[in-house]
């Protein structure tokens, strides 16, 4: 079972500590004894093969699925294993999905409207009216995302880029400490790629990134500390350079 | 600014117009009963009025799954048992208001226990003398089934075609249940010989007037207060847990509460309208929890317009109009005749009859210039894309 968070004093300086996580699904070890850190203000690229746990990793983190073993510890102090997929996401973590994931019945306002901190209660939202700061806040996200012209078409109608700015527009309105990016380019064009990845940079100036990666080009323009998972743990950490010359990253991953 | 943030809420030419429309009928057909001479053409007889009153308890019904499952995306098609418990609580009521003019005679107890040789009342029957109560037990009952059912539903994630199976099961369970005599609501031949409601004879032209008015205020208030949540931001969280559930929950909402305190609402207005259905047919009977009953609730809504309001009222009034006429004329038609209209209107109609009315009206205004395309609405604004 896992060790209680006091007994863990290196996790104090931590943003996001993962020890000794692991995952089985039917025998499967999706993680096999993870562990790694993030501390406040970095930006961290996760990169690995198919396979290897990065999605299992996010949903351990974000409370989608519980580790059969393992601390994940949350701003020093928090332990993450026991709490629900909405109570980890009010305390700061913020999760961009894989697939682009928006409300495509509701207006572009409409998705940050909903993504903006405070105020989740049900009787509270019956009687919800948004203030002028929160609308100026708004504003301001629409124009980050360079989405500002498009504040009242329906997210349904939206290309793919579109939607997977939105998304990250939504966990800018949400303001988590942390933010957990699930391949935010695949799919993208080249400078809607290049965009993105100037778009997380800004964003890195005021909240903790991690973003979960195949595309090396990609990874390479974020010019941040690289993570290689495989089999569900840590392969290797560095620069980018340093794992690409690593002979078993090479092996596993990069010299196919 | 913002398309709702700065909304009134209850803005919008649709709502000003359902809600203009039921008035209307609600004003307009008690006087032509009343005023217009039984020989005119523009008379309308008592049994109409009945007959309208009833579809109007429909619109109610209807209402309560559009709320549910056009704004939150759960597919009830069990939603027929919150309206015949509303129903039975109601025929409670009316039964021991006839006293001691049942065939019997016996003023404690209603004919079926006497015949059934029970000595005493069942302690459930207690209370049901007093209106007061039984107003309270109509809402309660299926409010309090909801919370149950949608409790342990929602917070286990039961979503989709498992959700709709298990909430078929719940209705065809109480449908077996309140089939059997020893159960104390009559068996098979559930609750009926009622005589009159607060005093009022039940078969009397002013009652069957009085009931018409109250279906149709009841419907407008179901309406404002669906209106009245789905403009508010519970609305687009309800919209936002149809459109991507995981996605409502990683921005931190509870959506199993969402759901539960929308399906209790709902689960009460179909108590509601079972409530103000009995007394205007004359009987509840088992047969009203049969599944059969509970999809064709959805299809009332499939056709008017899923995620509309007005569209499921409309829908209610459309197919149960055609039911009375059809059952009338070529009765052995009509159950083919449900069938190929729920297939032409997934089909052809995706956005039901207001849908399509909406869309058509939309092309006309725009003129020629709009292809409509798979966006709908979103497509008139469309500009540039952002890069």
């Amino acid at each position: 079972m896992s060790t209680p968070v006091h007994a863990r004093p290196e996790a104090r300086d931590t943003l996001l500590y993962l020890n000794g996580v692991s995952v089985s699904f039917d025998g499967f070890k999706a993680l096999n004894s993870l562990s790694f850190y993030v501390v406040v203000g970095e930006m961290r690229a996760i990169i690995g093969p198919n396979g290897a746990g990065k999605t299992t990793m996010m949903d351990v983190v974000t409370g989608k699925t519980r580790p059969d073993s393992g601390d994940v510890v949350f701003n020093g102090g928090t332990d993450l294993t026991e709490l629900d997929e909405a109570r980890i996401a009010n305390l700061g973590i913020g999760r961009k999905f894989q697939k682009p994931t928006v409300f495509d019945g509701h207006t572009v306002y409409a998705n940050l409207e909903l993504a903006l901190a405070g105020g989740r209660g049900v009787f509270a939202s019956l009687f919800f009216r948004s203030t002028p700061a929160q609308r100026a806040r708004i504003d301001a996200v629409l124009e980050t995302i360079a989405l500002a012209g498009a504040r009242d078409r329906l997210a349904g109608s939206l290309s793919h880029g579109q939607r997977q700015w939105l998304e990250i527009g939504m966990l800018l309105a949400q303001d988590p400490q942390l933010l957990l990016v699930d391949e935010p380019v695949a799919g993208m064009t080249d400078s809607e790629t290049e965009q993105t990845a100037v778009l997380l940079k800004e964003i890195n100036k005021s909240h903790t990134v991690v973003v979960v990666e195949h595309d090396m080009t990609f990874v390479r323009s974020l010019d941040c500390p690289v993570t290689v998972l495989h089999e569900g743990r840590v392969l290797a950490e560095g620069t980018l350079a340093d794992v690409q010359r690593n002979k078993q990253v090479v092996e596993v991953y990069l010299g196919r | 600014m913002g398309a709702f943030a700065s909304r009134p809420r209850l803005s919008g030419l649709p709502a000003a117009i359902t809600l203009a429309l039921i008035a209307a009928v609600g004003i307009g057909v008690p006087l032509l009963n009343l005023l217009v001479p039984p020989g005119s053409a523009l008379h309308v007889p008592t049994y109409m009025v009945s007959l309208l009153g009833k579809y109007l308890c429909y619109g109610l019904l209807a209402l309560s799954v559009d709320l549910i499952w056009g704004y939150c995306g759960i597919l009830s098609l069990g939603h027929g048992a919150f309206f015949a418990l509303g129903g039975y609580a109601m025929g409670m009521h009316l039964m021991r208001q006839i006293g001691d003019r049942g065939v019997y005679g016996n003023a404690e107890l209603p004919d079926f226990m006497v015949f059934l040789n029970w000595k005493e009342l069942p302690w459930y029957w207690h209370g049901f003398d007093s209106f007061a109560f039984t107003v309270v037990m109509v809402m309660a009952v299926p409010g309090l089934l909801a919370f149950l059912f949608g409790w342990f539903a929602f917070r286990s994630r039961v979503t989709g075609v498992y959700l709709s199976i298990i909430s078929q099961a719940l209705t065809f369970a109480l449908m077996l249940a309140f089939f059997r005599n020893d159960m104390g609501f009559g068996g098979n031949n559930g609750l009926t010989d009622f005589k009159d409601i607060l005093g009022f004879n039940l078969q009397a032209d002013g009652t069957r007037i009085g009931l018409f008015v109250a279906s149709a205020i009841a419907l407008a208030l179901g309406y404002v207060l669906c209106r009245f949540i789905v403009t508010s931001r519970l609305g687009k969280v309800l919209v936002a847990v149809r459109d991507a559930e995981s996605r409502t929950r990683f921005l931190g909402y509870r959506v199993e509460y969402y759901k539960l305190c929308v399906f209790v609402v709902s689960a009460i207005m179909a108590g509601v309208a079972g409530a103000l259905y009995v007394p205007q047919v004359g009987i509840i009977n088992p047969s009203e929890f049969a599944p059969a009953n509970s999809i064709e609730i959805v299809i009332w809504v499939a056709v008017g317009g899923r995620g509309t309001l007005h569209g499921a009222i409309l829908g209610a009034l459309l197919v149960n109009y055609a039911k009375s006429y059809l059952t009338g004329a070529i009765p052995e038609v009509w159950l083919f005749a449900l069938g190929a209209l729920f297939i032409a209107v997934t089909l052809f109609l995706p956005k039901g009859v207001v849908g399509a009315v909406a869309s058509g009206l939309r092309g006309r205004r725009a003129g020629p210039a709009i292809t409509g395309g798979p966006g709908g609405a979103g497509e008139r604004t469309s500009e540039a894309p952002a890069e």
